[in-house]
């Protein structure tokens, strides 16, 4: 088998794999965060279908997609049907340009060389913060072609929110370029060799706050989630869906939610690579899965710790607080770098 | 494989088109299993229950429109900060000093819309 011809296999299976054990973990995601509720509420959550209730998620999508699909009369129904998918597809996307183990280097695969990335871009940080950009169309536009005054305030709020909060998050990502000398993800990752205290979460201490911060208002997860605060706003942007659009929606929300994790890991907390030196003989995906759920079960600890925040003490802190730092956080890394060097 | 802008075009085009065959099949299953029946007022907005009076094709907040114009500016700032923050080893001290005085630019805009209260939210 030539090289190009096995790369393309290799390509298929990849991109084949992923997206399957993205939305395998999206399922049992779910599951967890009903189940994690049911504790810290000391419920017991979902126990009647599989073990332990384990297979709540699929019976779920086996509810939602034979459920009806209403399309409000009044809406604009071209966007209305349209605004789902520009939820949807971008995560895709990103996970394309995240490095699940080492690249490059020898053959290690039947005398070819197995990249374990989809895409080995040179701008995959940017790639990522532009797919956050054309998420929040997929929620403006959602909740403007409803035409309800629920989704019109649900939309707004969402869209002023995400922008505001992508400012701070592309700065801080801008403190981890400076250090690694690249906006590629892969070499981020090769900048981070060595044990945990060598990646770049003890020098970007800030910028990894402000980071994760922001991605939970990206996010719209609690305590950030004006956008669908069911006690003002029925469900926000998503009142009008019904059925998988709705579905889609919820399940985007999951995808980027782990696609988000692995670019936190990736940029702060060495990607792939094991805490210390020798146990990198356990392979680079079980690490960065690893940390993966580490960061989903903290986005769910806060979700159902802390409440959820006004909207004016949200932009204030967003363009008042979060955004300075994270403009202080890149002054003086790039300060510490040129004089370091 | 042959060459890396192709490559990237082809490793991009199949996620894409997996997420979106993804999603359309989802609906495509959904439209064959779920019930449909047609109601005047199944297909009205949802209002709590009462007969929705007006349009939502009306004049909202300004401020959601500030907010994005200064999103706008901002988010040029970072384009032009990441080659800089890349390159910044083999630039040396003159791009960063360059690089404050385009920052401190900013800030004057940024200081101006703080005391309009474009941040302040009632």
């Amino acid at each position: 088998m030539s090289d190009p011809v096995a790369q393309l296999v290799f390509l298929i299976v990849k991109a084949v794999a992923m997206p399957l054990i993205i939305i395998t973990m999206v399922a049992f995601a779910i599951y967890f965060e009903r189940k994690f509720a049911g504790f810290f509420q000391a419920r017991v959550g979902p126990t009647y279908l599989g073990p332990w209730g384990s297979l709540q998620s699929f019976g779920d999508v086996l509810k939602l997609i034979s459920k009806e699909d209403v399309i409000p009369l009044r809406s604009d129904k071209s966007v209305f049907k349209l605004a789902p998918y520009i939820a949807f597809v971008p995560a895709f996307l990103v996970m394309a340009v995240l490095p699940f183990g080492p690249v490059g280097g020898e053959p290690n695969l039947f005398g070819h060389r197995f990249d374990y990335v989809i895409a080995n871009f040179d701008a995959g940080v940017v790639l990522f913060l532009a797919m956050g950009a054309i998420a929040v169309y997929g929620v403006v536009l959602a909740g403007w072609s409803s035409n309800s005054n629920y989704s019109l305030l649900g939309g707004l709020r969402a869209g002023a929110q995400m922008i505001s909060y992508e400012l701070a998050m592309g700065f801080s990502a801008a403190g981890v370029m400076v250090m690694a000398g690249s906006m590629s993800l892969v070499e981020i990752v090769d900048g981070q060799k060595g044990a945990f205290w060598e990646w770049y979460w003890i020098p970007q201490i800030v910028g990894a706050i402000i980071f994760f911060i922001a991605s939970i208002a990206e996010l719209n997860r609690t305590p950030f989630d004006m956008a669908e605060a069911e006690q003002e706003l029925v469900a926000g942007y998503l009142t009008e869906y019904s059925g998988m659009r709705w579905g889609m929606f919820y399940l985007a929300e999951y995808v980027n939610m782990i696609v988000v994790s692995g670019i936190i890991s990736t940029l702060y907390f060495g990607g792939w690579r094991a805490p210390f030196e020798s146990w990198n003989v356990i392979p680079g995906p079980i690490w960065l899965f690893l940390k993966i759920c580490v960061l989903i079960f903290i986005y769910m600890w806060i979700r159902w710790t802390i409440f959820r925040y006004r909207y004016n003490q949200l932009m204030s802190v967003g363009w008042k607080v979060l955004l300075p730092l994270s403009l202080a956080n890149l002054a003086v890394t790039a300060v510490v770098v040129s004089v370091v060097g | 494989m042959v060459e890396p802008t192709i490559d990237l075009l082809i490793q991009f085009g199949i996620m894409f088109a997996i997420g979106a065959a993804m999603a359309m099949a989802f609906v495509a299953i959904s439209h064959l299993l779920s019930p449909k029946s047609v109601n005047p007022s199944k297909g009205e907005p949802y209002e709590c229950g009462v007969v929705p009076k007006s349009d939502t094709r009306a004049p909202f907040n300004v401020h959601y429109y500030l907010v994005a114009v200064l999103f706008v500016l901002f988010d040029l700032e970072a384009v032009f900060i990441y080659p800089w923050a890349v390159s910044l080893r083999s630039l040396g001290t003159p791009a960063l000093i360059e690089m404050f005085v385009f920052i401190a630019i900013l800030l004057v805009g940024y200081v101006y819309a703080w005391k309009k209260g474009v941040f302040e939210w009632e």
